[in-house]
């Protein structure tokens, strides 16, 4: 028997009025992975979360946690999940214990257990030593954060929903939450969304883009980098001509194409290439056997690029604007 | 239930730690105790055929206008607008009990703050014994039937003021709604009241409906004494209404 995915959502739309925030969204979410959600602002990453939480309610299509339809049951569901909303609003005037506490007591943490697990989501997210006593309000944005995180930790759920958990946080704080996050990897089942890209590619297992309320990607950002952005990218710096060097490629066997060019003066040229080749040997020496023999530039320097997430994401919310725009007119003719 | 007794207890607990709560004590108890001086003058200086708490809680719709709703305007419009109510949302707590436990929150210590005013007529006796030998200022009667009308009022007009806190984001919108509606019912009752005097020819059926909703006339039998059970019905079932209504509300909007 497969196991019961932790988080399924079906067909889920959720519209405001004349606006569709989210429409016919699918994905599944296995236990204990850490999965990304990513979107540009108002692409229904939010609505997403919220509706999956039991908050709000979907104005179709159904989604399950831990086996659990939340629409039927959307108290055993909030049993199960963690959430932190975005900007993570706490109240000002409560110290950080008692607001765990109190927020403990909420969550049905039984009361002989009640200290104990306080004390255990503040070492994890390292407020005991620190903050422990300290007024909300006077906190600073960074520890904040880790209470919001703390909160989402407490009765040991098995999903946990972070809305934007790194947003406006520095370095060494981010880097601390990446931590926490690596730690919960493989017991708790994760769903953070971001819009810092680098942290989403580092963190999680699994990427799901979505982008005016569908999801165009979901995968590894490895799987997302081949779907988008297929080929092999490297970034030379050469002195001599630009048309020379492609003739000089195409004389090699390898069709590329210049998708960045900067000039660095002196007949210096530092381009990014997209190459078509077999993959299967080695293209870098291909490329470096090719240029270092034309007698017409040199070779000052040769580095495989790997798109980051960054540009995936680039990609592949213009490739769904674009099948919007394609698909209106057809829409428009069958009205 | 557990969830209610939880949540009724942080906001006592938020309440007590809170200085507006402290300060809005204390004028409440400086504008209520210059008024009860006042009637007490007045009676030295001409004789009235009231008692003087009678004379007292009739002018209970004073401190009604602006404190309920400094206390109800914050409770949820206030968490509303910061987001703590999407986090409340987020444990299993039933709506209801958010409701029921703001409510019965903003509900004691308006309470408290009328229960503090009967020191008024034991200082008052307690300095002036000669004044109170015929038992005008600590009169049993009147003082129970008062407080009783307060309390059961009191449910509604609390009412009022977590129905309109539970519609906007807003404080400020929720405090002018609650003052609005809370003058609507206090005074437009009564002016629905002097209309029916003048007009002779009115229904009877609507004569029995405008007395229903006089809250002047309940606190009238009520200081006197006279306990009905129209008025108890009246302020409880049009509470529980509202109270419903906030949490479809809250469900709603969320």
């Amino acid at each position: 028997m497969e196991p019961i995915p932790s988080i399924r959502v079906e067909n889920l739309t959720r519209q405001y009025g004349a606006i569709t925030a989210i429409q016919n969204i699918n994905f599944t979410v296995n236990p204990g992975e850490v999965v990304g959600f990513l979107g540009p602002n108002g692409a229904g990453k939010s609505t997403t979360m919220r509706i999956l939480s039991g908050i709000m309610s979907a104005t179709s299509g159904s989604a399950w946690v831990s086996g659990i339809c939340v629409a039927q049951n959307p108290h055993e569901v909030k049993r199960k999940i963690g959430y932190m909303p975005e900007n993570n609003p706490l109240p000002d005037d409560m110290r950080v214990v008692e607001y765990l506490r109190f927020r403990a007591r909420l969550k049905e943490v039984p009361g002989n257990k009640l200290r104990e697990s306080v004390q255990e989501v503040m070492e994890i997210c390292d407020l005991a030593r620190t903050a422990r006593r300290k007024i909300i309000g006077t906190l600073s944005k960074g520890f904040r954060q880790r209470v919001g995180i703390a909160d989402a930790l407490l009765g040991n759920p098995e999903v946990i929903i972070m809305d934007e958990p790194t947003i406006g946080l520095d370095p060494h704080q981010i880097q601390g939450i990446r931590t926490l996050i690596d730690n919960l990897r493989g017991k708790l089942t994760v769903v953070l969304s971001s819009h810092i890209l680098p942290e989403i590619e580092r963190s999680c297992d699994r990427v799901i883009i979505i982008n005016r309320g569908r999801v165009v990607a979901s995968g590894t950002s490895e799987s997302l980098r081949e779907e988008f952005l297929p080929g092999n990218r490297f970034d030379v710096e050469i002195k001599g001509s630009e048309p020379d060097l492609l003739v000089a490629l195409k004389e090699h066997g390898i069709t590329s194409e210049i998708i960045h060019r900067q000039e660095l003066g002196d007949n210096t040229h530092r381009l990014s290439l997209r190459t078509e080749g077999d993959e299967t040997k080695n293209l870098g020496a291909q490329l470096i056997a090719a240029l270092s023999q034309s007698p017409k530039f040199t070779l000052h320097s040769l580095a495989p690029r790997v798109p980051n997430l960054e540009e995936i994401f680039l990609a592949a919310t213009k490739r769904s604007w674009e099948e919007t725009i394609e698909n209106k007119p057809k829409a428009a003719a069958k009205a | 239930m557990r969830h209610y007794f939880i949540l009724l207890k942080h906001e006592l607990r938020m309440l007590l730690i809170s200085p507006p709560t402290y300060i809005a004590s204390v004028l409440f108890l400086c504008l209520m105790g210059f008024l009860y001086w006042a009637i007490l003058r007045g009676m030295v200086n001409a004789p009235a055929d009231m008692l003087p708490s009678v004379q007292f809680f009739s002018v209970f719709w004073i401190p009604v206008f602006f404190v309920v709703p400094l206390l109800t305007m914050r409770s949820i419009a206030g968490e509303r607008s910061i987001g703590t109510l999407d986090t409340l949302m987020t444990t299993p707590t039933s709506r209801v009990a958010v409701v029921l436990s703001k409510f019965s929150g903003a509900y004691i210590f308006y309470m408290l703050l009328w229960f503090a005013t009967l020191g008024f007529p034991l200082i008052a006796n307690k300095l002036y014994p000669q004044a109170s030998e015929g038992g005008a200022i600590l009169d049993m009667a009147s003082l129970t039937g008062g407080y009783l009308f307060l309390a059961t009022s009191g449910l509604l007009f609390i009412a009022i003021g977590i129905f309109a806190s539970s519609i906007t984001r807003s404080q400020l919108v929720a405090g002018m709604l609650s003052f609005t509606t809370l003058f609507v019912v206090i005074v437009g009752g009564q002016q629905l009241g002097n209309i029916a005097e003048n007009s002779v020819d009115l229904v009877v059926w609507l004569d029995a409906t405008v007395n229903y909703l006089q809250i002047f006339q309940h606190l009238d039998d009520f200081s006197r004494g006279i306990i009905d059970t129209r008025p108890f019905f009246y302020y409880t079932s049009t509470a529980v209404l509202l109270l419903g209504l906030s949490t479809l509300v809250i469900e709603a909007k969320a």
